[in-house]
């Protein structure tokens, strides 16, 4: 096992796919002879050649909808978005196509969409939004968030082998940031099993992506107050297991849901309705969300660390809810 | 100034043979138009007689362009045929029952009542159903395309799009990609001059939709629609063209949309005179015409067709009231594919 960085990860998951099975292809805007605006897909074109890495035009409408076209004649296209931003101009191809083209038609749709998400690094309000729960509002759609380098790997495999259109969100402050030691053999991680992260007695702390990390350093913090929280990763949205978010607060009887996206309607506003309606019983206090404000995403450093949730505002949380 | 070539008619059996049709194949288009003008009239009646919930659109007038187009298709080659191209069904032989039980939202129209009219397609007969936001199909064609050009088969993929989708990106998109690529595809505008109430000049500047091929590094054809000989020269030049790698083909088809966008629209928009014109031109009766001109088409032979399709409608109609409504237990199916429904031709 060796220890590699989550951008590595991804790139290894997705080369070996792709040496092992034919159909599967890469599209997107600079993938090829650049190699990703990122470097996933470095050295990939030299490879696999230019018709398996695919430099499209700057077209993300393209892109998606050519991708639903090669699955439905048997490929397993991967398209990259050069930022997560971008997928706003494939919606149409995801949602009204992609989405429904099973349950309307019987056509399944196998296709796996990377989008590097996340802000952290002053990318202003287009490149750096965190659209997952639009997806996961989506049915026929899945929504994929891998926080460590290995579940970025093996979601990823998952996520190109899976029968139906997957979102694939890459947080771009993870790529280079995180190291771990992910697995040398191919392995997938399966969708709908949250990861525990840290366990613990008194709160339940669940998220997702870049915020698994923010939300460690802020359970390491209340450690030496005497308060026990346990970490949640969900892993993926769509489906999103309910089963170890309800088990973990009938353990620890207190929840917080905490992300990066911005706070009405967004992913963790389910999260809480669910636990308000099936653990209301198990719960010894309100349920707490953490999220972003409902602005765009700001460009200054100070704006974008205000904006984004931060260690503080997290150990802030979990002391409200320890003290309730 | 046009930019795009004017296709001429048909002018004999002869050269008609030369483009790949024997007498009985072109019996077998007349059938074929018939079965398509019969399915959308019996449709017509369904609608009147409160069988077919929601709206009912027809695509009359263009049973030549949809015909024709499908007629030059190769057996293994894909298309998405939109609500004008029942036709395109036809050729490509679903079972008319099967088309009554979808307007009717019964349990064995394609898509079992999770859609209507003619949002459905067999994808064991290399169709792929449409979505109402038209011009989706395009980019969706095209990456057929470019699966067959990296698996390097001899395939091409038929998409079609209207004059009022024409305005939209996703046109542009399919259109630069598959012309940068030289994948093999072919676009077909159906033309029918009005988008709903939206005649043409509101919606492109220049002279044929055709025209923009030369934009886009293919060639563009203009042709008569309602001239169902002359489409299916032109389209099977552009097929053959897309599969021995010469890239894509826009054909524009232009016809007269014949009735409303859809049965609740009496299209009291489109000036009486048009209606009179095209109405000469119509599609049907002009085949007639020239069967019997240039390839002795008989009373009998025109009898015959004429009961075999009154038969077919008949029974279809009957088989498909007897359909039954969708059980309630399905509303949660199939949401999310399953492994299993990777058993299909396009994914061995």
């Amino acid at each position: 096992m060796a220890v590699k960085t989550y951008l590595q990860a991804i790139s290894d998951g997705l080369r070996s796919e792709m040496q092992r099975d034919k159909r599967v292809f890469i599209i997107g805007e600079d993938v090829g002879v650049y190699g990703g605006a990122f470097k996933v897909t470095q050295g990939f074109q030299e490879e696999f050649g230019p018709w398996r890495v695919i430099d499209a035009p700057l077209s993300e409408t393209a892109i998606v909808g050519g991708c639903t076209g090669a699955a439905i004649m048997g490929m397993r296209p991967v398209a990259e978005m050069q930022f997560a931003d971008f997928i706003s101009c494939a919606w149409d191809h995801l949602v009204t196509v992609a989405a429904k083209q099973r349950y309307r038609a019987g056509t399944p749709v196998p296709i796996t969409v990377r989008l590097p998400s996340g802000g952290g690094f002053s990318g202003g309000p287009f490149h750096s939004q965190n659209p997952e729960s639009s997806f996961a509002h989506i049915p026929g759609l899945k929504v994929v968030c891998p926080a460590t380098p290995a579940d970025a790997k093996g979601l990823l495999i998952e996520a190109i082998h899976d029968p139906n259109p997957v979102l694939y969100f890459e947080h771009k402050h993870l790529y280079r940031r995180i190291k771990d030691e992910v697995p040398d053999e191919r392995y997938t991680v399966p969708f709908g099993e949250a990861r525990t992260h840290r366990e613990g007695d008194d709160i339940s702390l669940i998220t997702w992506g870049a915020m698994v990390y923010t939300a460690d350093e802020a359970a390491q913090k209340l450690e030496g107050d005497g308060v026990s929280v346990e970490i949640l990763d969900l892993r993926t949205l769509a489906p999103w297991d309910k089963e170890a978010v309800l088990r973990s607060v009938a353990k620890t009887s207190k929840a917080l849901v905490l992300h990066e996206d911005t706070l009405t309607g967004g992913f963790g506003a389910e999260i809480a309705a669910t636990i308000a309606e099936d653990a209301f019983e198990n719960l010894d206090a309100p349920v707490r969300r953490i999220a972003a404000p409902d602005t765009p995403v700001p460009f200054s450093p100070p704006l974008e660390k205000a904006f984004i949730p931060q260690v503080e505002d997290v150990v802030a949380g979990l002391k409200e809810l320890a003290e309730y | 100034m046009a930019v795009a070539r004017e296709a001429e008619p048909v002018s004999s059996l002869t050269e008609i043979k030369e483009a790949g049709l024997d007498r009985e194949d072109l019996l077998g288009i007349y059938r074929h138009m018939l079965l398509t003008r019969g399915i959308e009239e019996r449709g017509h009646i369904l609608y009147k007689q409160g069988k077919i919930p929601g709206s009912f659109y027809t695509g009359r007038g263009n049973e030549a362009a949809s015909v024709g187009i499908a007629t030059a298709m190769g057996p293994e080659d894909v298309g998405t045929p939109l609500h004008r191209d029942m036709g395109v069904h036809i050729v490509r032989g679903v079972e008319p029952w099967r088309i009554f039980a979808q307007f009717m939202g019964r349990a064995d129209g394609p898509t079992k009542g999770k859609d209507g009219n003619v949002h459905m397609a067999d994808d064991r007969l290399g169709l792929i159903a449409m979505v109402s936001h038209l011009p989706a199909m395009l980019p969706v064609a095209v990456g057929c395309a470019l699966a067959f050009r990296i698996r390097e088969e001899k395939r091409v993929a038929l998409t079609w799009f209207g004059e009022g989708a024409s305005a939209r990106g996703d046109t542009h998109e399919g259109m630069n990609f598959a012309g940068v690529r030289r994948l093999p595809v072919v676009f077909i505008c159906d033309n029918n001059q009005w988008a709903y109430s939206t005649p043409t000049h509101l919606e492109y500047a220049c002279e044929h939709l055709a025209d923009r091929a030369k934009a886009y590094g293919f060639d563009g054809v203009v042709v008569d629609g309602t001239d169902v000989l002359a489409v299916y020269r032109e389209a099977k030049a552009a097929i053959e063209k897309a599969r021995e790698g010469g890239g894509p083909t826009l054909i524009e088809c232009l016809t007269l949309r014949m009735e409303g966008h859809a049965v609740h629209d009496d299209a009291s928009y489109v000036p009486k005179e048009m209606f009179e014109e095209w109405a000469k031109r119509d599609p049907l009766e002009r085949y007639r015409t020239w069967l019997r001109e240039n390839a002795d088409f008989t009373d009998e032979e025109e009898d015959e067709i004429r009961g075999y399709v009154k038969k077919i409608l008949n029974d279809a109609v009957q088989r498909a009231d007897e359909s039954p409504m969708p059980d309630l237990d399905t509303l949660l199916d199939g949401v999310y594919a399953t492994p299993e429904d990777l058993e299909t031709p396009h994914h061995k």
